[in-house]
């Protein structure tokens, strides 16, 4: 009999060569051999390949590679093509939005100008692959979930790089380029606008980023402990529950009263997921445009509580002292 | 489950725990500050904290001399500063700045053996205002300086030029035509953030007109926007590198001075915050007023490389420490440091009001 309980995957889910279902005329999109890794196998299903491509996805990789080369040159150029410094420095190097001088304006190649460039290429690229998970699910009889699921990330996305900015009136309020560029310019936006934290759409994101990992581990595991009844087959027991669906549902109800269905929990996890950057993106996009200090917008609606002074000493701004 | 999967997992499991809690060793230590909730720890690394202890010990005072009998300044030739000074007070002092500063290279570090009143070398002339610049300190700043004060150790610690001192910048190598913005370099200054590399030649030079406009208070006061806030990301971005600096220097979170829930806010914030604010200006002062006055003169050697002197941010006092020495109170034991006479006055100060 073979174990479950174990972290890893124990069963090796392997075939002979399977290309999949028949897609008539699109077939030429459905492209590379057909390789079984034993290692892949461990992860999940051990045959490796076909990929399906289709134009969209050659135009996304191409458009995605065009603002890879973009940002990764810039950075280069920005330590005088230096390779060592290129690799010591990598997490610090960007490619910075242009100057705030330039408001929406298109500003000369080196003076931002290939930040907008590398945003035409990388959102073109997205939305080409947007694209392609919504064909895929067409090609395969599906329903959109994926592809709408992704649009939310999607719209958080463009929130950042263009939507706020364009509300702003400047390109200079977008993100950089950059691993700890990108970091430090969270940093200073919460900073600038009087802490994030008392952004309620920033709370609930949180709680639906929280939620869906919360959730996830919740669903993982329940199903991994009844699949020894065959709860891995949860999508059977959907409409035909066996004793796997009802152990794990009467695991919750018994836990806490409630439980999800075999259904629903998917449910619960699909919003999660996609609240989270639905929210994110809602919160971002008020933040300097409706709202100009969250903290204070919290203590305007109660949510922003006073304690007492850090000090017995009254701390008084000293601009104030020395106006007197 | 077999002995190999009990092994296998029991390796994945102690492999990932050492990743999620290795970020920091040893773990820090929390200290709590001011009333409960409102979130004022200070954090501290336990091996930091020994080494700011090690680095920070003051050296034992020398003897003091009777303020009785001649004054130097009636006594040697070509001195400006401390001239009111006894000559005991005087030598004492001199042997102390020698132990400071040059402990190595003795007298002749700064005076030639044809005669010690001779200005020669321009170590000496530096050594004059220096010493203006730290009885300023020590009697107009005592808003930022308190008890504890400025002697030449605070910054020198036995070293010819104190370790920590910045220049202006002139930006790292990068190819023509390229936007560096000045940031998204590993620098010391910015406590390697990614934010601006030299935010000292913005906020710790120029003329107070100018500084008055710079963006310090970049977060909005209202909870709207009124149209009265230009500050824009960028902006934050260069008052933000200069308080990492500050964090850095001093050896302690933002938690210091300001309550992180409101940075902006002073009634939150802690009396520490009052002190850097006044710290920020003497520190443009002593750069504006004393340590750029000697560019003229200064040896190339001694120049960064735009040609301007070494000079003065909180590290170059603080050293990592929240107070100089950590809190030791050394101008106790020079007075003579803590005030300037009328002759140094009519020198050096002044024209600094």
């Amino acid at each position: 009999m073979i174990e479950y309980q174990n972290i890893f995957t124990q069963v090796q889910v392997d075939a002979p060569d399977y290309p999949g279902v028949p897609i008539g005329r699109d077939e030429y999109n459905r492209i590379g051999g057909i390789t079984h890794s034993w290692l892949a196998g461990k992860l999940g299903d051990a045959q490796i390949g076909p990929i399906y491509l289709g134009p969209f996805g050659v135009l996304s990789l191409i458009f995605g590679f065009m603002a890879f080369e973009i940002i990764g040159l810039n950075m280069w150029a920005s330590v005088n093509w230096d390779p060592i410094e290129f690799i010591r420095q990598l997490p610090w190097l960007a490619l910075e939005p242009p100057a705030p001088q330039y408001g929406l304006s298109i500003p000369p190649l080196n003076e931002g100008g290939w930040w907008l460039l590398a945003g035409f290429f990388l959102t073109a690229a997205i939305l080409l692959w947007w694209w392609r998970t919504f064909r895929l699910s067409q090609q395969l009889g599906m329903s959109n979930y994926l592809a709408w699921a992704f649009g939310a990330a999607i719209w958080l996305y463009l929130v950042l790089g263009f939507f706020r900015p364009i509300l702003m009136g400047s390109w200079s309020e977008a993100v950089p380029f950059g691993l700890f560029p990108h970091l430090d310019w969270t940093a200073a936006f919460s900073l600038r606008y009087g802490n994030l934290f008392y952004n309620p759409f920033h709370m609930l994101s949180i709680a639906f980023l929280y939620g869906s990992a919360i959730l996830f581990a919740m669903h993982g595991a329940t199903i991994l402990a009844v699949s020894r009844y065959g709860g891995d087959r949860e999508i059977d027991q959907v409409t035909d529950i066996g004793t796997a669906g009802e152990r794990s549902m009467l695991y919750w109800r018994w836990c806490m009263g409630f439980n999800a269905s075999m259904e629903s929990i998917h449910r619960w996890a699909w919003w999660f997921a996609v609240l989270t950057v639905i929210t994110g993106g809602i919160g971002i996009l008020l933040t300097g445009t409706v709202v100009e200090n969250w903290y204070l917008w919290g203590v305007k609606h109660g949510i922003a509580p006073a304690y007492p002074a850090v000090d017995a000493a009254l701390v008084v701004d000293p601009l104030m002292t020395e106006a007197q | 489950m077999n002995i190999k999967q009990l092994l296998s997992s029991a390796a994945v499991a102690w492999v990932s725990t050492a990743f999620l809690v290795a970020c920091e060793a040893p773990p820090p230590e929390s200290v709590q500050r001011g009333p409960a909730g409102t979130g004022m720890a200070l954090v501290y690394n336990s091996d930091d904290l020994s080494d700011v202890i090690a680095n920070n010990i003051a050296p034992e005072a020398s003897p003091q001399l009777p303020a009785t009998g001649p004054k130097a300044g009636d006594i040697y030739q070509n001195v400006e500063v401390l001239g009111d000074l006894s000559i005991g007070q005087f030598t004492r002092l001199m042997t102390s700045i020698t132990e400071w500063v040059s402990p190595e290279e003795g007298c002749n570090y700064c005076h030639v053996a044809e005669g010690f009143h001779l200005d020669t070398k321009y170590t000496k002339k530096v050594a004059r205002v220096m010493i203006a610049m730290t009885q300023r300190a020590n009697q107009d700043w005592g808003d930022h300086v308190g008890n504890v004060g400025v002697t030449c150790y605070t910054c020198h610690r036995g070293k010819n030029v104190p370790e920590y001192v910045w220049t202006n910048d002139p930006g790292r190598p990068h190819a023509p035509g390229i936007m560096t913005a000045g940031q998204n370099i590993a620098s010391k200054n910015a406590a390697y953030s990614s934010l601006p590399n030299d935010p000292f030649s913005m906020y710790l030079e120029g003329d107070e007109a100018t500084a008055k406009d710079l963006p310090w208070r970049v977060a909005g006061n209202t909870a709207l926007p009124k149209g009265n806030n230009p500050a824009n990301i960028k902006d934050t971005e260069w008052i933000y590198s200069l308080m990492m600096h500050f964090s850095d220097s001093l050896g302690v979170n933002c938690t210091h001075c300001h309550n992180t829930r409101a940075f902006y806010d002073w009634e939150q914030s802690s009396p520490e915050r009052v002190r850097a604010w006044h710290g920020i200006r003497m520190v443009r002062e002593m750069n504006n007023n004393f340590i750029n006055r000697t560019t003229d003169w200064l040896p190339e050697h001694r120049k960064g490389p735009l040609g301007d002197p070494l000079k003065v941010n909180c590290g170059t006092c603080h050293q990592g420490a929240y107070q100089p020495l950590l809190g030791a109170e050394m101008i106790k034991d020079y007075p003579t440091l803590t005030r300037y006479d009328d002759a140094t006055k009519a020198v050096y100060v002044d024209d600094v009001e």
